[in-house]
């Protein structure tokens, strides 16, 4: 491999042949992984390419089960996070694991306090913390709550306590996933800072955007096997992708029909919601939803979408409005009423509102016809059949059915959610951002599978932070700020630049 | 992978084993006048009262619940029982007898329904609303009693705890309870949702579960199995004694549904685990006495005996085993890979 300006450092981790396996799966096969010294490595791959499962054997989350992970030149053998930790290997993960309840000052310094005479010394606490804070350009009280600060504040606390820790190598597990824009600008500009002066800085994100802007070099994992390390400068965009899934990236053109497609508005609406609001969460707003047709939902996070369609639902219960199904009258008290009618609700918290962890595959996706068929078991036979009909449909794997739910990645837990919904045969699917946090590979397999429901029939209410993909699903986009309906519109009339402008500026009085 | 009762399973044999090797006459078994005696029968006519509280505490647990109200529940069947039977002109009556159990029981799913309305209804910490009817429930029972220990005379109630059909009677009830509880769990899609329930109320909820009648459910079945436990603990002593009558048995219910492997934190749950659970329990009960330990030291030879088998099943001690010998495989492994080809 040719040396360029920033391997004149040493590597600092030499990660050699490192393989793991978990019960009936192998995470890892035989994976190499050098980390130099001032350098930002983008680690990336599909989800359940094996990504975290190497971090994890870097930080010593899991013992690995053969292969050396050497730091330094020295061979190491991590027990715990305990033992990674100390040989200087510290991690932002993806959950802030900081103490909300805890000053910034504490949470900086905790466990290495200074004391004076056996007693914490708090006031060098505080003005340590802040020396390492201003160190990563941040000003703020050390001595008011962390909960009270912002994720990306938040987030930069994290990294000034790894430093605190004399960290050679901090891992940076999807930092930017709840950042805005100004955040994730704050945070490269950390980034960089310590890059140049001489850390190594694992940087694991699935905006590629991002990727581009901040990594040095690029590991691509596919299926637990190494593909390659690249330059960035090296490696054009349309060719990470290909190696990071394997195949061309046709597939979503293909998709981008789909808003073209004339929908029939005469018959009476599969949903009609009037004026459904809720006070201080929603304000009253409209929505129809016609046969066979894709409404997307598009605004900025904390617009009121979600909002929106768990009023529709009956997970919250609204206080205005009346909602009708094809025509009749229905009274969304509870999700049981929502699913009774025909509708299916897929939450944007899949950890929290969607998958059932512990259960096994097969139970999450068959959840949803049993709790509708009540206390009487649904058929072994018809359980088999319907859990291996969507497990193929959606390509759902590894293609075990008993296997643990909360142990597959986050796009196949997204498609069995999707499988448990479509088992019940709704008539409309709400998709409450069902592409975050999955990689390229899986966003195009969702997308087309959302299109081709909607051609057979399936009405689909489609909510994303990706306007892209709002775009080029849905026939009809309704726009959605600061917990109001702003306005609807024809997704044929409007490209990217004309939905952001509507999102920032439609309404607001200035614009006209 | 092991299966999940192993370890519940190797304890109880190791804890026989050990009594029978002390003593080799734990493990005999005798038959007079068709009716099978010895050590081992004692414990499985003995554990009756234990077994039916800690098969419901085992649904309760499953939901992310606890049930504290357990013992009371115990006391106040018990009392209504014997109340019933005491006031009757004829005490050996079969007839008086089932209506007195069917009432205990009817008032004891009353008690089970109260739990599960705090609880599923109004949101309360099942630790909390349960407490209610466990510092409560004594009271009523001594109120029931008029606060005497009611005593009686009646062959068919005695049955209930000293009868034997060639082994005890007490053994053919709580087998009878844990196949009725399995089959309707298991058969029926009641345990998968109660399982769902417990793993992830709000994930359930969205999906449909109607998580409030499934827990509440949960603490009726265990007021109503803890209402049997009373009458055969009743039967037992010919007695309703408010005080007595199920003392600390939540604690141990819970301590035999966690040896069976469930977890407290709710969700996957194992009868069998639990029956295995209080087997050794009721085991480790009779080997005290077997073995002669001091009344005053039983606690503690209990409480060392317990702790051991908890550390046993610990899935940390196992984990940090397999990570020890693997991590020892690895160095082991990563020796001679030094040399070998760089690859990039």
């Amino acid at each position: 491999m040719t040396l360029t300006a920033d391997t004149a450092y040493p590597p600092i981790v030499e990660m050699r042949g490192i393989t793991i396996s978990f019960p009936g799966v192998l995470a890892l096969d035989n994976v190499d992984f050098f980390l130099r010294r001032g350098e930002v490595h983008s680690l990336m791959g599909e989800n359940g390419a094996g990504k975290s499962t190497l971090i994890k054997a870097l930080t010593g989350v899991y013992a690995v089960d053969s292969g050396s992970i050497d730091l330094i030149g020295t061979s190491q053998v991590f027990r715990g996070t305990s033992d990674a930790e100390a040989a200087g290997i510290s991690t932002v993960y993806q959950e802030i694991n900081l103490c909300t309840n805890l000053s910034v000052g504490e949470n900086v310094m905790l466990g290495h306090e200074p004391r004076k005479g056996g007693r914490i010394d708090w006031k060098a606490v505080h003005r340590l913390a802040a020396e390492h804070l201003e160190g990563l350009g941040i000003s703020i009280d050390t001595r008011s709550l962390l909960s009270n600060h912002s994720i990306a504040i938040q987030q930069l606390v994290a990294i000034s306590r790894a430093m605190v820790l004399d960290a050679k190598v901090l891992v940076l597990d999807e930092p930017t996933s709840s950042l805005d824009r100004g955040e994730v600008e704050q945070l490269f500009t950390v980034i960089r800072d310590l890059r140049a002066r001489g850390a190594a800085i694992i940087f694991v994100s699935h905006f590629l955007d991002q990727v581009y802007e901040i990594a040095d070099r690029i590991t691509v994992l596919r299926n637990g096997k190494l593909v390659g390390e690249y330059l960035v400068k090296d490696l054009p965009r349309d060719q990470l992708v290909t190696k990071m899934i394997g195949r061309q990236l046709d597939d979503l053109e293909a998709i981008s029909s789909t808003a073209e497609r004339a929908i029939d508005r005469t018959d009476a609406p599969i949903l009609k919601a009037t004026g459904v609001g809720r006070r201080g969460v929603l304000e009253p707003a409209d929505l129809d939803v016609f046969d066979g047709e894709i409404v997307g939902i598009a605004g900025l996070l904390g617009s009121g979408r979600t909002e929106l369609v768990r009023l529709l639902y009956g997970a919250d219960r609204a206080d205005s409005g009346n909602i009708e199904m094809v025509g009749t009258p229905a009274k969304m008290t509870s999700p049981r009423h929502a699913i009774d009618r025909g509708i299916a609700f897929s939450s944007e918290d899949r950890r929290e509102e969607g998958i059932v962890a512990d259960l096994s595959v097969a139970e999450n996706i068959v959840l949803g016809i049993q709790a509708r068929k009540g206390l009487r078991k649904v058929r072994q036979e018809k359980q088999d059949s319907v859990v291996s009909e969507y497990m193929a449909a959606l390509d759902i794997r590894p293609a075990d059915p008993d296997m643990v739910a909360g142990n597959l990645s986050g796009g196949n837990q997204q498609k069995v959610l999707i499988a448990r919904w479509l088992a019940t045969a709704p008539e409309l699917l709400i998709l409450d951002e069902p592409t975050r946090g999955i990689d390229v590979g899986t966003k195009a397999d969702l997308q087309k599978k959302v299109a081709e429901l909607s051609e057979q029939g399936l009405s689909v209410i489609f909510i994303s932070s990706e306007l892209e993909e709002v775009l080029r699903l849905a026939q009809r986009i309704v726009v959605m700020r600061d917990r109001k309906s702003i306005g609807e519109l024809d997704s044929r009339r409007f490209d990217l630049d004309g939905l952001i402008d509507f999102i920032a500026n439609e309404g607001d009085g200035s614009a006209a | 992978m092991k299966h999940r009762l192993f370890w519940p399973v190797a304890t109880l044999v190791m804890l026989i084993l050990i009594n029978t090797i002390a003593r080799s006459q734990f493990a005999s078994i005798t038959v007079r006048d068709g009716r099978l005696y010895g050590a081992l029968i004692d414990i499985l006519r003995q554990s009756a009262p234990l077994m039916l509280v800690s098969l419901g505490m085992t649904i309760v647990i499953a939901t992310r619940g606890i049930d504290l109200s357990v013992g009371a529940v115990m006391a106040v069947s018990g009392a209504v029982a014997l109340t019933i039977i005491d006031g009757s002109t004829d005490p050996n009556n079969v007839g008086v007898v089932m209506l007195a159990v069917v009432v205990a029981l009817v008032i004891s799913l009353l008690l089970g329904v109260w739990n599960g309305f705090l609880v599923s209804l109004l949101g309360i910490q099942p630790i909390i609303a349960t407490l209610v009817l466990m510092l409560a429930g004594r009271g009523v029972a001594l109120l029931i009693t008029e606060g005497f220990i009611t005593t009686v005379n009646s062959t068919p109630f005695e049955f209930i705890s000293t009868g034997y059909l060639l082994l005890p009677f007490a053994f053919f009830i709580w087998v009878a309870a844990a196949a009725v509880v399995g089959l309707t769990e298991r058969r029926s899609a009641l345990g998968v949702l109660t399982e769902a329930v417990g793993i992830n109320p709000e994930a359930s909820r969205l999906a449909g579960v109607r998580s409030r009648g499934i827990i509440w459910s949960a603490y009726a079945a265990s007021a109503v199995l803890a209402g049997i436990a009373g009458i055969i603990y009743a039967s037992n002593i010919k007695a309703a004694d408010a005080n007595a009558a199920g003392q600390f048995i939540e604690l141990y219910a819970i301590l035999a549904v966690v040896l069976g492997g469930t977890s407290l934190m709710g969700g996957k749950f194992s009868l069998a685990g639990t029956v295995v659970g209080v087997l050794i329990i009721q085991t480790l009960e009779s080997t005290m006495l077997f073995l002669g330990v001091p009344s005053a030291e039983s606690p503690v030879f209990f409480a060392v005996v317990v702790v051991v088998v908890v550390v046993i099943q610990s899935p940390r001690l196992h984990r940090v085993a397999r990570d020890f010998v693997r991590s020892a495989r690895a160095r082991r492994a990563a020796e001679p890979s030094l040399d070998a080809e760089v690859v990039g």
